[in-house]
């Protein structure tokens, strides 16, 4: 198969999934000697700690909120939902694009993905514990948010399963269990080679404890890719289902401008779309550092990049629609929201939106984009911004102009809703780099599949 | 069990292709309690082993079916028996409403007992094992690619099994001490 791709390859003049002249034992030394034998450098120290420094602002703001309460935030009726959900939604969907790359592109049959899918599945974890934040603080009285699942209590009270927090809850926390379980049992191999090879006493002993004993038999591997390719299989419908229930919230409600049945799958393609991004942001870097071009090619880069181009039409697809039903809907609420998004206080941020979603990745036409590594870090940066804003006009634009107008109001973020927001980025840019750190960011066994040396002839 | 002061015999080959070569013709030899060790999956290893009956799939398909039950039942029972809330007349068993956490809880099931199935048929954790005592199995999760005959088939001899394991032309042999 591995010749069969080269062929195509060659045919396309495409770059290359992982360089020539890589063999099993160059793979293994690369990636194992970030983690094993490279000293720690100043600028990772640097880095670590700023983001450390971040972190412990998050924690500051968290507990100013814990004991005055969310009035802290610029939240106040009409608008509930300010910054906590429109991170909550930011979050999550950037989470996607991880199992995306391990587990659709693999049912698929990508083999590209094998380099991408270890540090795209951290970031999934990452980002949904960023993303789990939001929703367990903004409760108010966060303490007891264990109310929201189901045990049997003496208050002989039982959740509502009518309400799409609810199902909320479900989505997200399996969703995260789910990851999990995938990413820890990717590693299991990798880590039964980081502890064959460190010569660090307590390094082979944790490495030890976390590969629990694995040494690469046949019946196990034989096991081990069946779980691996039915976990892939449980998390693919799960992961559009999660940002389908996250839509929910919203599109279950009769709030102009969240009450419409095109949700769920916009949602689900904007949040591929921010997660390619984000994969962008963390790949551009990260291979550059760590010198990885070998593994992360120019096919990686340009692939990402035509996700991304494809997302992003359905996401206009998405904003057309929603604009067009406001108008031929003939629902004079729905007309009065898409005049407010237009031209309502707000205004400047949905122009802003339609520029950073719409307009700029465009430029991702031009091949020279594409493979540009500067480019693309630039233009994802813009496309996160953009979906940041895309929830923000989702979530504060409907909520300060509902029916009556009695009831409309402004939202203004406070500095207590910047700095929770500035430090949820600070903790995820915070493991990452721990994780870049202590665990080997490429998956190798499966790169070491992906080698022509590794094809078996059948007799 | 006896404990046998030999656990085996193990080889050592250089690619994937001579482990699975040597893999069946050590099986056509008559040896069944043999395993194989590779740095990466090889789909023909199992077969040339004679390794078929995975049952993780079925582990994972109870776990899926019992998580679906038991989500849809638990809201069932929670809607319309234990906690019953009229909402405008509307019926307690409102099951559209139940389709969600149903789902949820048949992926977060299956893919629990698909995790801990393939672990727990798999032997795992086992913190210590006979064929981490040759030096050279270290390799095994580099770029070396092994072969065992355990002392417990009833073919092995330490000399006879030896020879046969010699005749495939491994780059090292090796006794694992028990």
């Amino acid at each position: 198969m591995a010749d069969h791709l080269e062929e195509v390859e060659v045919a396309n003049k495409r770059a290359p999934v992982i360089e020539p002249g890589h063999t099993f034992a160059t793979v293994t030394d690369k990636i194992s000697s970030i983690v094993l034998t490279r000293p720690t450098s100043m600028g990772w120290v640097v880095g670590f700690g700023a983001c450390f420094l971040v972190t412990m602002m998050l924690l500051y703001a968290l507990g100013y909120l814990f004991l005055r309460g969310v009035g802290i935030w610029g939240i106040n009726i009409p608008i509930g939902w300010g910054f906590a959900i429109v991170n909550f939604v930011w979050w999550i969907g950037i989470g996607h694009a991880g199992t995306l790359i391990s587990a659709i592109l693999l049912l698929l049959r990508q083999s590209w993905r094998n380099s991408i899918n270890r540090f795209a599945e951290a970031m999934t974890l990452f980002a949904v514990a960023c993303a789990g934040v939001f929703p367990g603080v903004h409760t108010g009285r966060p303490w007891l948010d264990y109310w929201m699942f189901p045990y049997p209590n003496t208050m002989q009270y039982w959740p509502q399963f009518r309400s799409p927090l609810m199902w909320d809850v479900f989505a997200v926390s399996t969703y995260f269990t789910v990851s999990l379980m995938f990413w820890f049992i990717g590693l299991i191999p990798d880590l039964a080679t980081l502890r064959d090879r460190a010569e660090n006493k307590y390094a082979q002993m944790i490495y030890g404890l976390l590969a629990m004993g694995w040494r690469g038999s046949a019946r196990h591997w034989a096991r081990y890719e069946t779980a691996y390719l039915l976990l892939a299989g449980l998390a693919t419908p799960l992961v559009l289902s999660v940002h389908t229930v996250v839509s929910f919230d919203f599109a279950i409600g009769i709030v102009p401008g969240w009450h419409t049945t095109i949700f769920p799958p916009y949602f689900v393609a904007g949040a591929i779309y921010s997660g390619f991004a984000m994969v962008l942001m963390l790949a551009i870097p990260i291979r550059k550092i760590y010198g990885l071009e070998d593994f992360i090619t120019e096919r990686h880069l340009q692939n990402s990049a035509k996700v991304m181009l494809a997302t992003g039409w359905i996401v206009a697809y998405g904003y057309a629609i929603e604009a067009f039903m406001g108008w031929y809907g003939g629902n004079r609420y729905d007309a009065s929201l898409l005049w407010n998004r237009l031209h309502g206080p707000y205004a400047f941020w949905y122009y802003m939106l339609l520029l950073c979603n719409i307009a700029t990745p465009q430029l991702l036409w031009i091949r020279k984009m594409r493979t540009s590594p500067v480019w693309l870090f630039l233009i994802s940066f813009v496309i996160l911004t953009g979906m940041w804003l895309e929830r923000f006009v989702i979530v504060v634009i409907s909520l300060t102009r509902d029916f009556l107008t009695s009831s409309w109001g402004m939202y203004y973020p406070t500095r207590w809703d910047w700095m929770t927001f500035v430090g949820t980025i600070g903790m995820f840019l915070m493991a990452m780099f721990l994780f870049v750190r202590i665990l080997p960011m490429i998956s190798i066994f499966e790169i070491r599949q992906l080698l022509p040396e590794a094809e078996v002839k059948s007799e | 069990m006896k404990t046998l002061p030999i656990y085996g015999t193990m080889a050592e080959f250089a690619s994937a292709n001579d482990l699975v070569a040597a893999a069946r013709r050590t099986h056509e030899a008559g040896y069944r309690k043999i395993d194989a060790y590779s740095p990466f999956p090889v789909e023909e290893l199992a077969d040339a082993i004679g390794f078929h009956r995975n049952h993780v799939p079925l582990v994972t398909l109870i776990g899926a079916i019992t998580g679906g039950l038991s989500g849809y039942l638990m809201q069932y029972w929670i809607a319309v028996i234990s906690y019953p809330v009229n909402v405008g007349g509307r019926p307690y068993h409102s099951w559209p409403a139940f389709v969600i956490v149903t789902f949820e809880m048949t992926i977060l099931f299956g893919a629990i007992s698909a995790v801990v199935g393939m672990l727990a048929l798999n032997g795992l954790p086992m913190p210590y094992h006979p064929v981490f005592n040759v030096p050279r199995f270290a390799l095994a999760s580099k770029d070396r690619f092994f072969l065992i005959v355990f002392a417990a088939d009833p073919k092995y001899d330490a000399r006879g099994t030896r020879l046969f394991l010699e005749g495939l032309q491994p780059r090292s042999i090796s006794e694992v001490p028990s």
